[in-house]
C-alpha cells in the first residue's frame, strides 16, 4: 500500500470515528460553527466537530503545524477533502480567519504574529471580520480616511467603517487605516484591532432581504498597540490587494452555486409549472419556450464559466500563464449568479414571493430562495463592484490608457 | 481532461499557424474575390495544405491519413479561420474524410480516402432543404429502383463547395417522412453523374456555397453510404465534428478582430485622447475579452469531447456552435462599430470577418437551433 493510500485509510477510518452523525447532514444556517468568544453551539455536536478537527489541524489542513494547522502537502488535503465529501460532513468551521485573514499573515506576518495569530484562527478560538470600505470609500477603496495616528507606544485610531461582516459578533477585525495623509496608495497601513477594546463599536445594517449580516463599525480614540500592525508601515495597499483577490475567487464560486439543488434543478421546476410537450424526438420539452430557452442560455453560460475556470486551473497547474483573471471571473460569476436567482423566481411564479422564514403557503426552500434572491444582488457589489471588475480587466490585462 | 494542448498538439498548432500567417494571409483571400476565381480557392495553396498533411488529419494512417482527431484538425481550422483562408479543408478534409472514414465500406474508403489526403479529390456534403439547419428534416426523395440502385429527385441548397466538388455526398429520404430520423440514407456519387446540375452561389462572405438539383438522377446500390435508413446518426455525428470545426475556425475569426480592436482603441485619437481611455469603450471591450476566454473554453471541451467520445459530447458541441456563434456576433460587430467610418470600408478587414462570421454561425445550426439541442440533450 502507497504512502497516500494509507493516509487515505487512516484518515476514513478516523473520520468514521470522530464526526457525529449529526454532522454528516445539510447544515442550517443557524448552526453554523463561525467560532469566536462569544460563540453559541445550538447542536453541541458543532462544537465535538470543531474541536476534535482542530485537534489534528484539519480546519486548516494545509497550514504548517506549528500554526495550529494540519501540515498535509496538496495531494493528502485532496484525499482528505474527498473524504469529508464521501460522508456529507459539514465544514467544522467557517471563518473569515481561515479563508481570508490566515493566507495574507502566511505570506505578510512577522514569525511572532503568524505563531500568535495563526492557531487562534485554526481553532475557531477568535473570530475574525474585514474592515476596509468605508462610507466614503467604497470602488475608490484607497480612499479610506480612518486614520491611526502614530502616539509612540501606540497607534490611535479614529474613524468609521462599513460593510464589516457579522461585525457585532466577532472578537477581532483586521483593518485597513491611514498613516500617511499626503499619499493615497502609499499612506496605507494593516493594521490588527481587539474589538473589545475602548471606543469600538458595531451597529448592524439591515438589509433588503431581512437580515444583517453586514455593520457599520466606529473608532473613536482606540488605542492599538504598535506590534498589531502586519508588514511594512505604509505597504498595507499590497496586502489589501491580494486579500481582495482572494475574496473575489471566493465569491466568484458563487456563479457556479447550488441555490436552487434543495429544490431540484431549475428545468425541473419550470417542467411541474410550465407542463410539458412532447418533441420531434420524444423528449418531453419544458411547455412554455421562452422559459425553455432562457434556462438552456443559463444553463449554457454556466457550464462555459464552469470550464473556463477548470482550464485556468489547468494552466495555473501547468505554468502557462492563464488568460482569464480573477476580476474576470468575479464578474463574471457574480452576473451569472444574479441572474440565476432572477430566473428561479421566474419559474417559481408566485411561490417566490414570499417573506421570512416561515409563512403560511410557502415551503422553507422556497423562502429561502427569495432571501437568496435578494442577497445575490451584493455579489456584484462587494469585493469590488462589477464595474470595478471590467475596469481592472481594461487596465490590468488589456493595457488600456488611463483616462 | 485536461486543457492543456500536448507537445505535438502545440507542434501542429504552430505549424498551421506560420503557414496561414505566411503563404494565406487575408490579401490572398482579398485576391481570390477580386479576381472573381472561377474556383474560389488557391489551388497551389491547397497542394501544400495536403502536403503538410492538413486533407487527412482525420483519416485513419491505413489510408494514407495521419489519423489524428477533432482536437487536431479544429486546431488547424481556427488558424484558418484568423486570416480568413478560402480553401476545401472544411468540405473536404472535415466532413467528406470524417463521413467516408466514419460509415464508408472497404472500397469506399480505399477509392476515397487516400486521393482526398493527397488533395486530389474534393468533397461537398449535400443536406439543406431549407432556410433552417435540421437536418432531420430531410424530405429529398431516393425512391428505390427495380434493379436494387436508387433514384434521386429534388433539390439541395447551401451547399458548401458545391460547384467545385468531384464527389458530392447527399442526404437523402428512403422512407419515412420529414421530421423523422429514421429512413435517411447518405449516398456518395460522382458530381458529373448525368442528371446533376450545380450551380454556384455567390455568398456574403465570398465563399462558395450551390444549389445542387437532382434530376431522375439514378444511382446504383453500390452509392450507398453507410446503412441503408440508417444514415442519420452517423450524419449528425460527422456533423458534430463540423460544427466543433467551424467552431474553432470562428473562434480564430473573433480572435483576430478583438486584438485587432483593441489595437485600434490604442491608437485613434478623438478629444485629444486615445479612444481607449473612454469608460465606455473600456467596459465593452473588457466584455469582449471574457466572451474570447469563454469561447477558448466551449471549443477546447467540444473538440476534446468528441474525441474521448464522451456520453455528453453532442451537448458539448452545441454549447460551443452556439456560444461562439452569439460571441462572434457581437466581436463582429463591436469591432465594426469601434472602428467608427473606417470599419465600414471594404479596405479594413473587420467587415470581412464579420460577414465570414455571420456564414459561420449560420452553417449546421444557429444559436437558436443549437440551444434547442442543448436543453433536448439535457432532458428538458
Amino acid at each position: 500500500m502507497s504512502a497516500l493510500e494509507q493516509f487515505r485509510e487512516e484518515t476514513r477510518q478516523w473520520l468514521e470515528e470522530n464526526c457525529p452523525q449529526s454532522m454528516r447532514s445539510s447544515m442550517p444556517e443557524r448552526e453554523m460553527p463561525w467560532g469566536g468568544r462569544n460563540a453559541t453551539y445550538p447542536n453541541p455536536d458543532t462544537k465535538i466537530w470543531l474541536d476534535r478537527m482542530a485537534g489534528r489541524g484539519w480546519t486548516c489542513p494545509t497550514w504548517a503545524k506549528e500554526y495550529g494547522g494540519g501540515g498535509l502537502d496538496k495531494p493528502e488535503n485532496k484525499i482528505l477533502q474527498e473524504e469529508l465529501a464521501r460522508i456529507k460532513a459539514r465544514p467544522a468551521l467557517t471563518s473569515f480567519g481561515v479563508w481570508m485573514l490566515g493566507p495574507a499573515l502566511l505570506e505578510f506576518a512577522s514569525e511572532e504574529q503568524k505563531k500568535h495569530y495563526l492557531p487562534q484562527i485554526a481553532r475557531g478560538e477568535v473570530r475574525w471580520c474585514q474592515g476596509y470600505s468605508e462610507p466614503g470609500a467604497g470602488s475608490d477603496l484607497a480612499d479610506l480616511q480612518t486614520k491611526a495616528d502614530d502616539k509612540g507606544a501606540h497607534y490611535l485610531v479614529n474613524g468609521q467603517k462599513i460593510w464589516t461582516s457579522y461585525a457585532d459578533q466577532c472578537d477581532w477585525i483586521f483593518c485597513l487605516v491611514r498613516t500617511d495623509t499626503s499619499v493615497k496608495h502609499n499612506g496605507i497601513s494593516f493594521l490588527l484591532i481587539d474589538m473589545d477594546n475602548d471606543g469600538v463599536e458595531a451597529r448592524p445594517i439591515k438589509l433588503i432581504s431581512g437580515s444583517s449580516p453586514f455593520c457599520e463599525t466606529f473608532f473613536t480614540d482606540v488605542k492599538v498597540p504598535k506590534e498589531n500592525l502586519v508588514g511594512e508601515l505604509n505597504k498595507g495597499w499590497t496586502i489589501a490587494k491580494r486579500l481582495l483577490e482572494h475574496e473575489r475567487t471566493m465569491i466568484s464560486g458563487m456563479g457556479m452555486g447550488a441555490g436552487e439543488g434543495s429544490l431540484g434543478g431549475m428545468e425541473v421546476i419550470a417542467k411541474e409549472n410550465f407542463g410539458t410537450e412532447t418533441s420531434a424526438t420524444g423528449g418531453e420539452r419544458i411547455g412554455d419556450p421562452a422559459m425553455r430557452q432562457a434556462i438552456a442560455s443559463y444553463k449554457m453560460d454556466q457550464q462555459a464559466f464552469g470550464l473556463t475556470m477548470r482550464r485556468a486551473g489547468d494552466q495555473a497547474k501547468a505554468g502557462v500563464p492563464p488568460g482569464a483573471t480573477s476580476a474576470m471571473f468575479k464578474y463574471y460569476g457574480t452576473e451569472l449568479n444574479k441572474r440565476r436567482f432572477e430566473l428561479l423566481l421566474d419559474v417559481l411564479g408566485t411561490q417566490s414571493l414570499g417573506w421570512g422564514e416561515e409563512t403560511p403557503g410557502f415551503s422553507s426552500k422556497e423562502l429561502a430562495v427569495t432571501r437568496s434572491w435578494l442577497r445575490s444582488k451584493g455579489n456584484s457589489i462587494e469585493g469590488g463592484t462589477s464595474e470595478v471588475q471590467l475596469n481592472v480587466i481594461a487596465k490590468n490585462v488589456l493595457g488600456l490608457p488611463k483616462a | 481532461m485536461s486543457f492543456i494542448l500536448t507537445e505535438e498538439q502545440i507542434l501542429l498548432r504552430d505549424t498551421a499557424q506560420k503557414f496561414f500567417a505566411e503563404q494565406v494571409p487575408v490579401s490572398n483571400f482579398r485576391q481570390l474575390r477580386d479576381d472573381e476565381s472561377s474556383e474560389g480557392y488557391d489551388t497551389a495553396i491547397w497542394q501544400q495544405m495536403a502536403a503538410l498533411g492538413f486533407c487527412g488529419i482525420l483519416i485513419p494512417e491505413a489510408y494514407n491519413g495521419i489519423g489524428y482527431g477533432a482536437l487536431e484538425m479544429g486546431l488547424v481550422c481556427q488558424e484558418g479561420g484568423r486570416t480568413l483562408a478560402a480553401s476545401p479543408l472544411f468540405a473536404t478534409a472535415v466532413l467528406g474524410a470524417s463521413l467516408i472514414a466514419s460509415i464508408g465500406n472497404e472500397a469506399q474508403k480505399q477509392a476515397h480516402l487516400p486521393r482526398i489526403a493527397a488533395g486530389e479529390v474534393l468533397t461537398a456534403l449535400a443536406i439543406e432543404e431549407r432556410a433552417h439547419h435540421d437536418p432531420q428534416q430531410i424530405a429529398l426523395p431516393a425512391s428505390k429502383n427495380s434493379d436494387g440502385g436508387y433514384t434521386l429527385n429534388g433539390e439541395k441548397c447551401f451547399v458548401v463547395d458545391g460547384h467545385i466538388a468531384d464527389l458530392l455526398i447527399v442526404a437523402a429520404r428512403t422512407s419515412g417522412k420529414a421530421g423523422e430520423a429514421k429512413g435517411i440514407s447518405l449516398f456518395v456519387l460522382d458530381a458529373k453523374t448525368k442528371g446533376v446540375s450545380i450551380t454556384r452561389t455567390e455568398m456574403v462572405d465570398s465563399r462558395n456555397a450551390a444549389i445542387v438539383k437532382f434530376d431522375n438522377v439514378s444511382l446504383s446500390s453500390d452509392a450507398v453510404l453507410g446503412g441503408v435508413d440508417a444514415g442519420f446518426a452517423a450524419l449528425d455525428g460527422v456533423l458534430d465534428v463540423a460544427r466543433a470545426c467551424l467552431a474553432a475556425e470562428m473562434l480564430g475569426g473573433i480572435e483576430v478582430v478583438f486584438d485587432t480592436t483593441l489595437a485600434y482603441l490604442k491608437e485613434r485619437k478623438q478629444f485629444g485622447a486615445h479612444i481607449g481611455s473612454f469608460q465606455a469603450l473600456q467596459h465593452r471591450a473588457a466584455l469582449m475579452f471574457c466572451e474570447v476566454e469563454i469561447c477558448r473554453s466551449v471549443v477546447l471541451n467540444a473538440l476534446t469531447a468528441l474525441d474521448e467520445q464522451r456520453n455528453h459530447a453532442a451537448q458539448a458541441v452545441s454549447l460551443a456552435k452556439a456560444r461562439v456563434g452569439d460571441a462572434a456576433g457581437l466581436i463582429t460587430n463591436e469591432g465594426v462599430q469601434m472602428h467608427g467610418g473606417v470599419g465600414m470600408t471594404d479596405e479594413y478587414d473587420v467587415g470581412l470577418y464579420m460577414k465570414r462570421a455571420r456564414v459561420q454561425a449560420q452553417t449546421f445550426g444557429d444559436s437558436r437551433f443549437h440551444q434547442s439541442r442543448y436543453a433536448d440533450l439535457g432532458d428538458y
